[in-house]
Formats: structure tokens, sequence, C-alpha cells
């Protein structure tokens, strides 16, 4: 056997089993919550679970990780399916297939690189907030009876444990609760209630849409945005997993197997996902570690629903709110709570910004967009600072200038402001060896000292001006090369 | 490409016939032997009782990773110990043969991509048959595929042969094979039958003649002959017949493809041979 395929699928055969169907217990609750949020019946949910576990299981770059139907995603296609409805939200998953396989092909994945540790906290954080803000409506407007399911729920969650770790706790919960309100006959609300269940596999159906502009037009706002935030907590997730099991993942691969799992997912009645960080960790956690966990996952969660249909409508909602709950919880990131007492102002802004953003616009995408600025504007901010100019009488009536460190669009100012233009001098020096221009505006800043201190009637000679603009180019040709690297930045 | 490298873990559970084999053939090249450990972390047991009560409370990755890297920690430090003992005894053996300027090296990571880097400095790999509960191992294929250095597969220790077997088809990869085997001091005053599976013409005579006459003027004795048949059952015949200690062949001649749809010769005889195999690429 190929050693790849034996330890991507076979090195862990007991743990994977395992922990696939603990995990395809934590899967149901997201998917008939989500579905619900995005105004479609739980089987939409359900159904795309299924596909995407399963394709991601085999097309996706990252062994181990956990891909279905997710909040993040459902929220983006809210508005898609009140106005234009179910057959919409299909063409668009498949769209969205097409922009993520694309995005594997260009190589996007490494753009991640520029998405810092305090933008992956924030959407982390904003994530569980939004995970949470979810449950909020089956809480509101509703009896007693529900609060106290939903503190049982928890209760029973956090505590039997406990007792014993063989059993997943969030099924005792849902079991429990379930035969509790069938005794008592609670009138309380239950999957049931929310939507029509899966009771047949699912079929491959294409979208009812006229194939046309028109349609384009109506998904392309859509389908881009899904695109962008099931890659963005796709690949989070997968550098998450990465770091829990130091083992390296394919970024790309995992962009074309999100996508292609998205378009099977649309083929077969489902909406789009994405990887889910909470059921990720409770995949590492609970022992899987290889592409079977995931099949498992899937194959489970389909078995479950689609065969015990019957029972699956009786749970109550009070049980689903209770896992979703703990799965926020378990997602928010609290170490960054007490980190921000420890980390710099401009870390913490950013984090928060990426929380506040994502909460308000219910788009992760925007959050992580305004959370990736913020954090570029204090680094230019911050390396700017590395700019020290040097003065000195060389001769009567003559001044050396010396530069040292980086002039570009956010030094500039400082580089020109370190010039005294005023005093009464016959010529000036400025020594450039040391310093590096990155960009025209260092470049046109020079330009203006230069010019100024003509006017004034000063003489100047420029020293150094080649070293100092060899670092203006794109690209330097110093991939491989360290002593290209030494040359242009010790001289 | 200056050294012997043997494999005395991760391809098979034979370090005494690896060790063996690998000196001598660090005598015969006057190459230093170099003996390779690979810790490789996907082969470390996977923890088995992990709690399947799945929860995640505050702070759950925090911990996970904690409590995950701790356990890698153990893990690690075991298979090191455990691999430094492994090698210290190889080194003993190595020197007891008389291995020229045997030394250790260990080395966390992958096994095919560890041997690919060392590939600059590795003059002949010596891999030992079987692992993972696979008569043949599952890196030995991978491995063969990716190194292009001449790989000798053994699972039993090859000291002093008295006969090889050189398997001949007249492709590019087998006259290559020839070229090394009557150039390379490892096989100099070792009996060699010279294989051809083919039909007789007068094409196929003067191809074997040829390669006859390549290893006689290198000072082998030589025994040629010209067989029909299918290729790979004919070679293990000969095997056999003639009692050769060593089976010597060019690797995969051909395309990934091709190997799919109708197999390769190389794998098949990698598969079935009982005799130690040197394979050249």
């Amino acid at each position: 056997m190929n050693p790849s395929l034996h330890y991507n699928w076979f090195s862990n055969i007991r743990g994977d089993i395992l922990s696939g169907l603990v995990v395809a217990l934590a899967l149901i609750p997201e998917a008939i919550a989500f579905s619900i949020i995005a105004g479609v019946d739980p089987k939409v949910g359900l159904y795309a679970s299924f596909c995407i576990a399963v394709v991601t299981a085999f097309a996706g770059g990252r062994p181990g990780m956990i891909s279905a139907a997710t909040g993040a995603m459902a929220l983006l296609m809210v508005t898609l399916v009140k106005e234009h409805g179910l057959e919409y939200l299909l063409a668009a998953t498949l769209l969205t297939g097409v922009f993520q396989i694309l995005a594997g092909y260009l190589r996007l994945g490494s753009l991640m690189r520029f998405v810092s540790r305090s933008v992956v906290t924030g959407f982390v954080n904003a994530l569980a907030i939004l995970i949470f803000m979810a449950q909020l409506p089956e809480l509101i407007d509703v009896t007693w009876h529900v609060y106290a399911m939903t503190a049982a729920g928890l209760v029973i969650i956090y505590t039997f444990p406990l007792l014993t770790n063989k059993i997943p706790s969030p099924l005792v919960c849902i079991l429990l609760l379930t035969a509790v309100s069938m005794v008592m006959g609670l009138d309380i609300r239950t999957v049931g209630d929310m939507g029509e269940l899966p009771d047949a596999l699912p079929i491959f159906l294409w979208p009812d849409v006229p194939l046309n502009l028109e349609t384009l037009w109506i998904i392309l706002p859509y389908s881009l945005p899904l695109a962008v935030v099931g890659l963005l907590e796709s690949l989070m997730t997968a550098t998450i997993v990465d770091e829990l099991t130091d083992t390296p993942s394919d970024k790309n691969r995992e962009c074309k197997g999100q996508g292609a799992a998205n378009i099977v997912s649309g083929l077969f009645g489902g909406m789009a996902g994405c990887a889910m960080i909470g059921q990720s960790v409770i995949n590492v956690k609970s022992g899987g570690r290889t592409r079977l966990s995931t099949l498992i996952a899937g194959v489970v969660l389909l078995i479950l629903v689609v065969f015990l249909d019957e029972w699956v409508s009786q749970i109550p909602m009070a049980a689903l709110v209770a896992v979703m709950i703990m799965v926020s919880i378990g997602t928010f990131s609290w170490e960054s709570i007490l980190n921000l007492k420890k980390y710099p102002m401009s870390t913490n802004i950013v984090m928060l910004v990426t929380v506040a953003v994502v909460v308000a616009t219910h788009n992760l995408a925007y959050g992580v967009f305004a959370g990736v600025l913020l954090a570029s504007l204090f680094f230019a901010n911050k390396i700017g600072q590395f700019l020290f100019i040097g003065k000195k009488q060389s001769a009567p009536n003559e001044v050396a200038y010396t530069v040292v460190g980086q002039v570009f669009f956010s030094s500039s100012d400082k580089f020109i402001s370190a010039f005294d233009f005023k005093a009464d001098l016959d010529r000036v020096v400025i020594d450039l060896s040391r310093a590096h221009f990155w960009d025209i505006t260092a470049v046109s800043a020079l330009d203006k000292v230069v010019l100024k201190f003509r006017r004034e009637g000063i003489e100047v000679e420029v020293i150094g001006m080649n070293e100092a603009s060899a670092t203006i180019v794109d690209r330097f040709s110093v991939h491989d090369k360290p002593e290209a690297i030494d040359e242009l930045m010790g001289h | 490409m200056s050294k012997v490298l043997a494999c005395i873990d991760g391809t098979g559970a034979l370090p005494e016939a690896v060790c063996d084999t690998a000196a001598w053939a660090s005598k015969r090249l006057l190459a230093p032997l170099c003996l390779l450990h690979v810790l490789d972390r996907r082969e470390f047991p996977i923890e088995q009782d992990a709690p399947l009560s799945g929860t995640i409370g505050l702070g759950a990755r925090e911990a996970l990773l904690e409590e995950l890297a701790e356990l890698d920690a153990k893990r690690a430090k075991l298979a090191r110990e455990q691999g430094r003992l492994m090698l210290a005894a190889a080194l003993e053996r190595a020197r007891e043969d008389e291995a020229f300027e045997p030394s250790t090296t260990q080395r966390h990571d992958d096994f095919v991509n560890c041997l690919q880097e060392m590939q600059p400095e590795t003059r002949l790999l010596i891999l030992g048959k079987g692992s993972h509960g696979d008569s043949l191992g599952v890196h030995i294929e991978p491995t063969i595929r990716a190194l292009h250095r001449p790989i000798l597969l053994t699972d039993k220790a090859l000291v002093e042969p008295a006969r090889f077997l050189l398997a001949f088809d007249g492709s590019a990869t087998s006259r290559k094979a020839l070229q090394m085997v009557a150039e390379s001091p490892l096989l100099k005053g070792v009996s060699c039958t010279l294989i051809m599976v083919g039909p007789s013409t007068y094409d196929t005579r003067k191809e074997l003649e040829g390669a006859e006459q390549r290893l006689v003027s290198a000072g082998f004795e030589v025994d040629a002959q010209l067989l029909a048949g299918e290729a790979d059952e004919i070679i293990l015949q000969q095997l056999e017949i003639t009692s050769a200690d060593l089976l010597v062949m060019g690797a995969y001649g051909h395309s990934r493809i091709r190997h799919l749809l109708v197999g390769s010769t190389t794998s098949t005889l990698v598969r079935r041979c009982s005799a130690p195999l040197l394979l050249l690429r």
C-alpha cells in the first residue's frame, strides 16, 4: 500500500471511527440550526453537511479537519433565500464551488500569510459570537420550560464527562431532553416544527433556475462572499488543526477540495458550507487524525438523520441550543481576553475591530478585510519609525546628513522634516548609503528636499542613491541567494 | 555522492542483515558507511483512549494543544532513545564487520523526504524489506521512485556473493545499469549471469553479445543467456537455477501511467524475488 494512503486513511482506524461518530452528533445541531437561520428546511443543511464532509474527506488538503454546513456561510445567504428562494441558493452554491476551485488553481491559499495572528483570533471570537447570537431567537419569547431545558442541557454536557468520557455527553443531553419532553408532553418547539427533515438519500438535481445572465447577476453578489468566507474559515481551521497535530497540510488543495464539496452539495440539494473550527477541535480531541474520521462523520450523520428521522424530529430545539452554546464557548478564544492586558494596543485594536465588524455586518469577510487593513497600517507605521537622520557640521558652511533606515510612504514626512532648510550654508551632503528607499513616495520626498535646498541657494550632493533605491523594484531576485539579501539590507 | 547509506529502521525489522550488507558494500566501494534512523512522527502510535465526551469548554483549543504537545514530546523522547540504542547496536555490529568509516545519523522527518534530502551524498542506499505488516514495506516503492541512486534491497545478509544475475532488456535504463555494474568496484570478481528475455533474433543476439563484451572487458566472468518468455517468470526461474546471490536490474524504465495499466516488471520482481535485489536507476 502507498504510505501516504496508509497514513491518510488507515493509520488510526479505531480512533478515527470513534471520533467520527462523536463529530457526527456535533454536526447535526449546527446543520439544523443554521438551515433555519438561512430560511431553508433542515434537510438542506443536513444534505449539505453529508456531501461536504464526504467530498472533503477525499479531496480536501487537511486530513482530520471537519467541513459541513456552517453558520458563517448560512448568515450570508439569508437575503438570497428570502428574495429568490431555494433554487437560487443551490445555483449560488455551485458558483461558490467554482470560485473556490479557481482560487485553488490560482494558489490564493498562500495569501493567508497576510492574515496576522490577531486577525485570526478576532475571526475565531467573532465566529463564536455569531454562533451564540444565532441561538437567541430560540430563547426569546418562550416559556420557562425552554430555559430550564437549555440550562439542564448545558449542565449535562459539562458534568457528564466527569462521570465517564466514553459516551459523548452531547448525545446524552439530546437523548435525555428528548425523553423528558416526550414523557412530560411539553409544548415546546422541536426539530420537526422547523421544517422538512430528510427521509431519503440525497438525489442528483440540477438547480431549477434559468441559465442566463440575469441569474448570474442575482447569485454573483452572494457567491463571491460565500467563496471568500468559506476559504477564510477553512484555511484558518486548517492552520489550527496543523498546529494541534503538528502536521502539514496542503492549503491550495484544501481550496479546491472545498470548491468540489460545494459543487457536489449544490447538485444534491445542499447549501454551501466550509470547515468548522469547533467540530474540528472536537474531532482532534476525540482522537481523529486522518481522512477516515471526516468520512465517517459525514456518513454517520446521513444514516442518523435518514433512518431516525421520526426520532430526530422529536428532539426539542432547547437540546440543540445547548449543544451549540457549548460549541460557541469552545470556539471562543478565552485566552485572548487575558492577553488583552499583555499585548500591545495595536494588536488588541486589530482583534477587536475584526470582531466588531463581523458582529455588525454578519459577514466574516468584512471583518477579516478590516483587520488585515488595520494590521498593515499599524505595521507600516511601526516600520516608518525606523528612520534616523544624523546631522553633522563637516566643514565651515557645509552640513552632512546621514540617513539610516526605512524611507517609504509612511515615513517620508518625517524624512523631509528632518532637514533644516533655513540654515545659512553653501553646501549640503546627504549620505543615503545606509538608507532604504522602498517606493516612489520616498524618491519624490528626496526630490523635494533637494529642490528646497537649491531654492535656498544651497548646493546639494547626494551619496549612495543607487544602494538606497535598490529596494524599490517590485521583485528582488534574491529567492535562493542569501548573500544577495545581505547585500541589499546590510549596506 | 560518497556514502553508503543504510536505513536501520522504517523499512523493516532486520537491522543485522542490513548492517552486514552495508558493511560489505562500504568495504567494496571504499565509501564511508552512514547508518540512518528516521524518526517519522506519523509512525508514533496515536493516543488510543482519547476522551469521547465530545465537549469543548473554556480554552479548549489551548488546553488541547498543550496536551497534545506534551504527549508528542513523550513519544518523541521514547522513540529517539530507542533509535539511539538501535543505532549504537548497529554501529557496534558495523565495526565488527570492519565497515569503512561507519557513522550514525538520526533525523526527524518523513522517511522518503529524508532520503531525498540526503540523496546528493548518497552513493548506495541499503533498505530492509518488510514493514507495517506488508511483506515488502509501505515505503519501498515510493522510495525507489523518488530516488535516483542505486538501491540495494535485502532481507538477508549479503556478504560474499558468488554469483549475481543481471537482467538486461536493451532499454536505456538497462544499458545504464550495465554500465554502472561494469564501472563499479562493488561486484568486481563476482561471477555474472547475464540474461536477456526476448525472441532470438539477430538484433537481440547482437545486443546481448555487446552487453557481454562490455562486462568481459571490465573483467567479469560472464555466462550470457537469451531466453524467451514472460520476463519476471524467467528471471525468477533463473535466479533459482543459477542459485545467484543477488539480482541486479534497472528500475522503473516506464511511466507511472503504464505502471497503472499494465503493471511494472520491477514491482513484480521486488515483491516476489527472495534474493537481495540491486536496483539501478
